[in-house]
């Protein structure tokens, strides 16, 4: 066996909890329907019936998808593992705390980069062009890995219960949905929504996605690219520590 | 391996829950290839001690050092295997699955990883069923599956709490078996239980700790005669007579009689059931106390049936004095079956016979006991909750 303590060892311990959480968390229909299905008709539900073009309410499409699937499962990964004490299990072994933290954000931002398929595909279909699916690409890697760091902040309070996670995940999930111009530019928006929109990730990663659909950004590429990395940076940091604080009462 | 010294040192080790010390300033040492036991009624803190040094929980004072690194440190859980009371494999991997799992998060090399999997599943018969999910399992057969997930990195030292507690009696043969044979491969044991028959025959040493403390510890042997070599002799008369007549019998240093160890059982039960003992509840789990209650019962009618079961219950000792009217028979009623405590039991049998022929008495029972571990158990936790 190996003896190896350093940062590599870790992050491939991280690897394997990814699996585990895939294997069985990701796995399963709930997730699809909550990435996809789920944000799908409420997007259908609201956009339509606007007079929005088909081109307008793409990007917003892949976001809410992104952004659900990202955070749908995470938060509740810690509650139903401490139910079942196989948190216990794995504080036991030779992990950190942001080992793994970052196993269950690596799951939950891979599901999200594969269920991003499925609103693409959408997207061609109704015939939106993507001009620039680099940027896209760039953009949906960055912006899962965001939510789902962002989605652990929500399972810090050590609880073992899902029930109090999924209701303090869905206050703060919904306001962020409207405030981020999914639904409209962020250019047709009142100067002060728009302040207000600059607090949310979502909205730098709609902003990206507008523009890979041949829109117009409102900032600039760099910009959004930039505020997904420093969003993402800061929630890492509270969600080890706030996680570190918290995992003696949770086990 | 960074010490060669003590596989296991504990210093002042505390936890406090709110108001509670769950446990207060424990300290020992267990030596390398020891099988060090732990023992303790329901909330004692055993469980609580173990989570300490697993790293699950964190201290509030003191040192712990496993293999030489401070407990709950990465390296220390690198040399830890883990078994805890409740199966806590993943329910809905397979066996396999929670395996490699383990061996991942040990960082086991693949290949070995396969092959230790297949070695340990077959040793502990859940080979054929490696790829039902574990939520398909018995109770019995997720212990197993547990204790291959503490095996699989093949540690330095092992962490059990309560390994055999609700198995059944093949599963509990099986189970020491295996701990016996890693005792023979040299590996540490820190194993808690309930069980003192287990402890006594399992552990090289043995500690015993209460209300958070621990009050004794030493060799199993020698816990057993703490309280001096007195034995127990369990006799029973095909006629009532009075205790003070045994009770002035040469050779006799205390008895009780049977109405004495039944009372004693119902107080224990009654005190079970009050939560005399726990310090909370911390660490013991929900079910502790009916736990309790029910290991006082069985005591209670083994003891009852003074004499049937040799090797029986506890003592009674401690509840026996308590008692107004029957201690040591002094002024009790007319019985016919008796427990004495003897140094002698050459000098003491031999006055039973005489004192049966000359009463014209049939001995239907007589049961001698040696002094056990039980005994100093129940002795040692009763007083330190009497001392309370």
């Amino acid at each position: 066996m190996k003896n190896s303590f350093g940062i590599f060892d870790q992050i491939m311990r991280s690897f394997a909890i990814m699996k585990k959480d895939i294997k069985i968390y990701y796995s399963k229909g709930p997730v699809v329907l909550m990435g996809v299905l789920w944000p799908g008709f409420m997007f259908v539900s609201f956009a339509f019936g606007r007079g929005i073009s088909m081109a307008a309410l793409m990007p917003g499409l892949i976001s809410v998808s992104v952004f659900f699937t990202c955070s749908a499962i995470s938060p509740v990964v810690f509650p139903w593992e401490g139910q079942a004490r196989t948190l216990e299990r794995l504080v036991s072994t030779p992990v950190a705390v942001w080992t793994i933290l970052f196993g269950d954000m690596l799951a939950s931002a891979l599901t999200g980069i594969i269920i991003s398929i499925i609103p693409i595909v959408i997207t061609v279909a109704v015939g939106t062009n993507i001009v620039d699916p680099f940027i896209l690409i760039i953009a949906i890697l960055l912006g899962s890995i965001c939510f789902s760091t962002m989605a652990l902040l929500l399972s810090f309070p050590p609880v073992n219960q899902p029930a109090p996670i999924q209701m303090l995940s869905t206050l703060v999930k919904f306001p962020l949905m409207f405030i981020s111009g999914v639904f409209v530019p962020l250019s047709q928006l009142p100067e002060w929504a728009r302040i207000v929109a600059s607090i949310s990730p979502l909205t730098y990663f709609t902003d990206i996605a507008r523009y890979a659909t041949g829109g117009e950004s409102h900032y600039s590429i760099a910009v959004n690219l930039l505020a997904l990395v420093a969003f993402t940076v800061v929630s890492w940091v509270v969600a080890v520590k706030l996680h570190n604080r918290t995992m003696p009462m949770r086990v | 391996m960074k010490n060669q010294g003590f596989a296991l040192e504990v210093k002042d080790l505390t936890k406090i829950f709110g108001q509670i010390v769950a446990v207060d300033h424990v300290s020992f040492q267990v030596n390398q290839g020891e099988f060090f036991g732990f023992l303790g009624p329901n909330g004692a803190g055993k469980t609580t001690t173990v989570r300490m040094l697993t790293g699950i929980i964190k201290k509030n004072d003191g040192e712990a050092t496993v293999m030489g690194y401070p407990a709950g440190s990465i390296r220390a859980k690198q040399l830890s295997g883990v078994m805890p009371e409740l199966s806590n494999a993943y329910l809905d991997l397979t066996a396999w699955g929670n395996l490699m799992l383990m061996a991942e998060l040990y960082r086991v090399p693949q290949a070995h990883a396969k092959e230790r999997a297949g070695s340990l599943l077959t040793q502990l018969g859940l080979f054929e069923r490696k790829d039902s999910l574990a939520n398909t399992y018995s109770m019995g057969m997720r212990k197993r599956l547990v204790l291959c997930m503490a095996l699989i990195p093949d540690p330095q030292i092992f962490f059990l709490d309560e390994p055999t507690s609700g198995l059944d009696v093949q599963s509990v043969r099986f189970m020491r078996a295996m701990l016996k044979n890693l005792k023979q491969e040299g590996k540490t044991i820190l194993f808690t239980t309930h069980n003192m028959e287990e402890a006594a025959e399992m552990c090289d040493r043995v500690a015993i700790i209460n209300r958070g403390k621990i009050v004794a510890m030493n060799t199993p042997d020698s816990l057993s005669i703490t309280g001096g070599r007195i034995f127990l002799i369990d006799v029973s008369f095909d006629k009532p007579l009075k205790p003070e007549d045994l009770a002035k019998l040469p050779g006799v240093s205390r008895m009780e009689t049977t109405q004495a160890i039944e009372a004693a059982d119902r107080l224990r039960a009654q005190q079970a059931m009050a939560g005399v003992g726990r310090p909370g509840g911390m660490g013991g789990g929900g079910s502790g106390q009916g736990k309790m209650q029910a290991q006082t019962a069985g005591a209670g009618s083994l003891t009852g049936a003074a004499g049937q079961k040799a090797g029986g219950g506890p003592p009674a000792t401690m509840g026996a004095g308590k008692i107004p009217g029957i201690e040591n028979g002094e002024g009790g009623k007319s019985d016919n079956r008796f427990r004495l405590y003897t140094e002698n039991t050459t000098l003491l049998i031999s006055s039973l016979v005489d004192f049966s022929r000359a009463h014209s008495l049939q001995m239907n029972i007589l049961n001698v006991r040696p002094p056990s571990l039980e005994d100093a158990f129940v002795r040692l936790t009763e007083e330190k909750s009497r001392e309370k």
